[in-house]
């Protein structure tokens, strides 16, 4: 019930706020012969294997693949959780990731985790300021208001001295993401953040999503097993392969912007998931055959 | 039947009647019913009765076994009604009830022995154990330290820190530090490896430092853990209290207990059991309040209407 | 553009072949990695340091011995009879009141569990006198027990009890209720519940209780032993009190240490083999 009184709201406001003035045009990234390999002595698992991708900047790309395919290493390795062990990661042209490069996760570089991260001992409110207050980029009274006029843009005015657990998935992961927005990051990193959400609530949260990228205009580096969710939210999709992980096909999605979810029946869409269904069945097939246990 | 038989009788039942009284009353607050019917509706309720039964049941097995049953060795322990009597009499046979200054005297005692070492183990163990669990090479140098020490039970410490501390007291409230030390440290650094990676991985995203870390992910995150560590380790510190004060000490409960048996004074040893029965529960009520008060994120997310799980 | 694309040599190449590495050379890494250099500088520079101590006469520790003296007393006691026979009693007070601490309180948890009646009319009592610590169940026990032997068992038994019977609840109360249902629905009977259902899935929490069970026995019986025993290791380290013989505490303190944490790996074992869909490590 909440929930749809909240989507409502959010198409009203968006439309005012569709001004791109604030869009930037930073953000691309460059992936060069990534390779990562686990444990290169022992039991030496081979995660990602010369994966090459260019991001422009303000692109909004979904990786699919089954599970264990690396796509959340190599989200690991873009946001600085994680080292590789060959090849070079740019943003915006300056070296971000290398052999031997200490991994630096930061505030240009926020990611939406699968299961969330809210933290559950902070009101929402205090959550979305969290980042421009501690690093000092705004006081704290400024970092409210900026956050609730965020938060009201979205509908979510109402819950901002509500703690975390109270909410649904989907209002979580919203949250989230204005979290992540309100550090103006350069890139955003979404790892799944719809899985295990009822279809209801995952097409409201495309359409949430898709309005705030039509608002802010981010890189996107999206990670998600469901192909239709790919093509309808990206601009490109790319299809990883199960494990060694290398990129097998990447796909442009030519769909016009603003979508909605109108565009998931016709032709056009249709024609693109027919293109890179087989691909991702294929690899899905081969990890399910090896027995792949469902990595979380 | 004595005036001392059924005023404590009257006083459980009561005690009863008011939790189940508290619980209507709750959920009344949700449903809208009237404080009548709510009175009516606890009288009326199978679990109340079969609660009261439990009681009644035990007492009574208790009395009868004392008095009735061809047992010589229930024989040898008082009745309930014998303790009683002694318990709220103004001039006890044995010397204590709760008219005297003694009883306090030994709860005090007690009380304060146990407050100590625990606040003392809470002061020392919980920063401890967020040091473990926040860096990696304090835990390397650490963990095997206290793997080494913690398999030596509390009571095997006593004779060594008689020899070692100056006199009994700091002994025994040296010993009892140590058990909720051990346990308040071992559940904090549990607590910590129990946050879910992702929130030092967001934290980090948002430009945290470590020392932010610390204080906005690591301590509030370990708090659920850090306070059932605290009630473990309370019951702990009244568990190696007694035996400390029985082995070592004057004053306190647990000696109040052994010199009931040694003086062969039966009823001031069940009086002194019940006593710390008392005390201990008291005690962790205590904790669990103050846990509830600091951690309303989880009273939410736990309770939604605010009736808490019950455990 | 700064990017320098770098070509794929034949270092890369190989790096996809997997390497053989000897058995011995697995077995260095295993056991010289940082951690476990780290916990054994640990653990010298803690004898190390007590040893420091002593010889400088530091306060506190004027009757302390020296690490040295306490391995050449242990060394002395072990290869006499009345250390082993003080720890074969121990071992024996605990086995029997883990035992029928286990024996009385698994069924009773699983009643309280099983039926809601049995739970509110047992429960409230058992938490009446679960916060009264064992220890001050020492005098009842030897007034009601015809044996010392008996009460000290009694009172270990007492220690485990409580943990064990609210472990098996708990238990038994989590159990997801679509287990039941899916066992309903295929045609299963209540008693069948019980033995199909009920019983292994609360082996997890029976097989907690019984962890920390065995190391409150432990604790138990050292204490009770001390206040009123005869034999036992816990007595034998109070006769080196009352003797004034340091040494002896500290050998006999880490004997009760050490058969702690070698019941406490059997028990572990015991029911990591009792849970095989679980795998530990």
């Amino acid at each position: 019930m909440r929930n749809n009184g909240d989507e409502k709201v959010i198409k009203e406001n968006t439309n005012i706020a569709l001004d791109n003035s604030h869009i930037t045009k930073k953000g691309a990234l460059s992936i060069c012969n990534v390779t990562k390999i686990y444990d290169p002595e022992g039991v030496h698992v081979i995660a990602l294997e010369d994966c090459s991708l260019d991001i422009k900047a303000g692109e909004f790309v979904a990786v699919v693949g089954p599970s264990g395919c690396g796509k959340t290493t190599l989200l690991n390795i873009i946001a600085g959780f994680d080292s590789l062990t060959h090849g070079e990661i740019y943003l915006d042209n300056e070296l971000l990731a290398a052999p031997g490069v200490k991994p630096k996760p930061g505030p240009d570089r926020v990611v939406v985790f699968q299961h969330g991260a809210l933290f559950p001992w902070k009101t929402v409110l205090d959550n979305v300021i969290y980042g421009p207050v501690i690093q000092k980029k705004m006081s704290r009274d400024e970092a409210i208001e900026i956050a609730r006029d965020k938060l009201s843009r979205l509908g979510l005015k109402e819950i901002e001295n509500v703690y975390p657990g109270q909410l649904s998935s989907g209002m979580q992961r919203r949250v989230e993401i204005v979290r992540a927005l309100i550090n103006n990051p350069l890139v955003l990193l979404l790892d799944e953040p719809f899985r295990g959400m009822d279809s209801v609530t995952k097409s409201a949260s495309h359409e949430a999503l898709l309005e705030l990228y039509d608002i802010f205009h981010k890189t996107i580096y999206f990670i998600t097993h469901d192909l239709e969710e790919a093509i309808f939210l990206s601009d490109t999709v790319v299809v990883m392969t199960t494990r060694p992980g290398k990129i097998r096909m990447t796909i442009k999605v030519d769909l016009p912007r603003p979508r909605d979810y109108r565009m998931l029946s016709t032709p056009r869409f249709l024609e693109l998931k027919e293109t890179a269904k087989d691909a991702v069945h294929e690899e899905a097939l081969k990890a399910f055959q090896r027995g792949e246990r469902e990595l979380a | 039947m004595n005036i001392y038989f059924v005023l404590p009788l009257f006083v459980i039942l009561s005690f009863i009647f008011f939790i189940f009284y508290r619980q209507q009353k709750r959920l009344a607050h949700y449903s809208g019913i009237s404080t009548l019917s709510q009175i009516k509706k606890t009288l009326t309720s199978q679990r109340f009765w079969l609660v009261i039964l439990g009681f009644v049941l035990t007492i009574g097995f208790w009395y009868a076994a004392v008095y009735w049953l061809p047992f010589d060795a229930f024989h040898r322990l008082p009745g309930p009604d014998e303790v009683v009597i002694e318990w709220l009499s103004r001039d006890p046979y044995y010397g204590i009830s709760i008219y005297t200054k003694e009883y306090y005297v030994h709860i005090l005692y007690s009380t304060y022995r146990a407050t100590v070492s625990f606040l003392l183990a809470t002061i020392l163990g919980v920063p401890f154990g967020l040091l473990m669990g926040w860096s990696r090479r304090f835990y390397e140098y650490s963990f095997p330290l206290v793997e080494m020490i913690r398999p030596i039970p509390p009571l095997a410490w006593v004779p060594l820190s008689i020899l070692m501390l100056p006199g009994v007291e700091p002994a025994v409230i040296f010993v009892t530090f140590l058990v909720a030390f051990f346990v308040t440290t071992l559940n904090t650094l549990l607590g910590v490896q129990s946050i879910d990676q992702a929130y030092f991985r967001a934290a980090l995203c948002l430009g945290a430092s470590s020392k932010e870390i610390l204080y906005d992910v690591v301590i509030p995150g370990s708090l659920p853990y850090i306070f059932t560590g605290l009630q473990i380790s309370m019951g702990a510190a009244w568990f190696s209290l007694v035996a400390g004060e029985m082995i070592a000490a004057q004053y306190g409960l647990g000696y109040l207990i052994w010199q009931g048996y040694s003086l062969v004074k039966y009823p001031t040893i069940i009086i002194g059991m019940v006593t710390l029965g008392f005390i201990g529960y008291g005690s962790s009520a205590v904790i669990r309040y103050v846990g509830k008060r600091l951690m309303a994120w989880r009273e939410q997310e736990l309770g939604g209407l605010g009736v808490t799980y019950e455990e | 553009m700064s990017k320098t694309n770098i070509s794929k040599d034949n270092s890369v190449a190989n790096m996809f072949v997997k390497k053989e590495i000897s058995f011995g050379k697995r077995l260095q890494k295993k056991l010289f990695n940082r951690t476990n250099i780290n916990g054994t500088i640990a653990i010298l520079g803690f004898f190390l340091i007590w040893h420091l101590l002593v010889v400088l006469r530091m306060p506190f520790m004027k009757h302390i011995p020296t690490p040295v003296t306490v391995l050449e007393t242990f060394i002395n006691l072990v290869t006499k009879k009345v250390y082993w026979v003080s720890l074969w009693f121990s071992t024996k007070r605990v086995f029997y009141g883990f035992v029928a601490a286990q024996v009385l309180g698994i069924p009773l948890g699983l009643a309280m569990g099983w039926s809601r009646k049995f739970k509110y009319l047992s429960f409230p009592v058992f938490e009446v006198l679960r916060p009264i610590p064992p220890l001050a169940w020492v005098p009842v026990s030897i007034l009601f027990w015809p044996t010392n032997e008996l009460s000290i068992a009694f009172i270990t038994f007492i220690g485990a009890f409580f943990t064990i019977v609210l472990n098996v609840l708990r238990g038994v109360s989590s159990i997801d209720k679509e287990l039941y249902r899916s066992a309903l629905s295929l045609g299963a009977k209540p008693q069948h519940i019980f033995r199909k259902i009920i019983l292994p899935a609360s082996i997890p929490s029976i097989a907690t209780g019984m962890m920390v069970g065995i190391g409150i026995t432990w604790n138990v019986v050292i204490a009770a032993e001390m206040i009123a025993g005869d034999k036992g290791i816990g007595r034998l380290t109070w006769e080196g009190y009352l003797a004034g013989d340091t040494p002896t505490i500290i050998v006999g303190m880490i004997s009760i240490g050490f058969a702690g944490w070698l019941s406490s790996g059997i028990v572990k074992i015991i029911s990591d083999r009792m849970m095989p869909w679980r795998k530990l490590f």
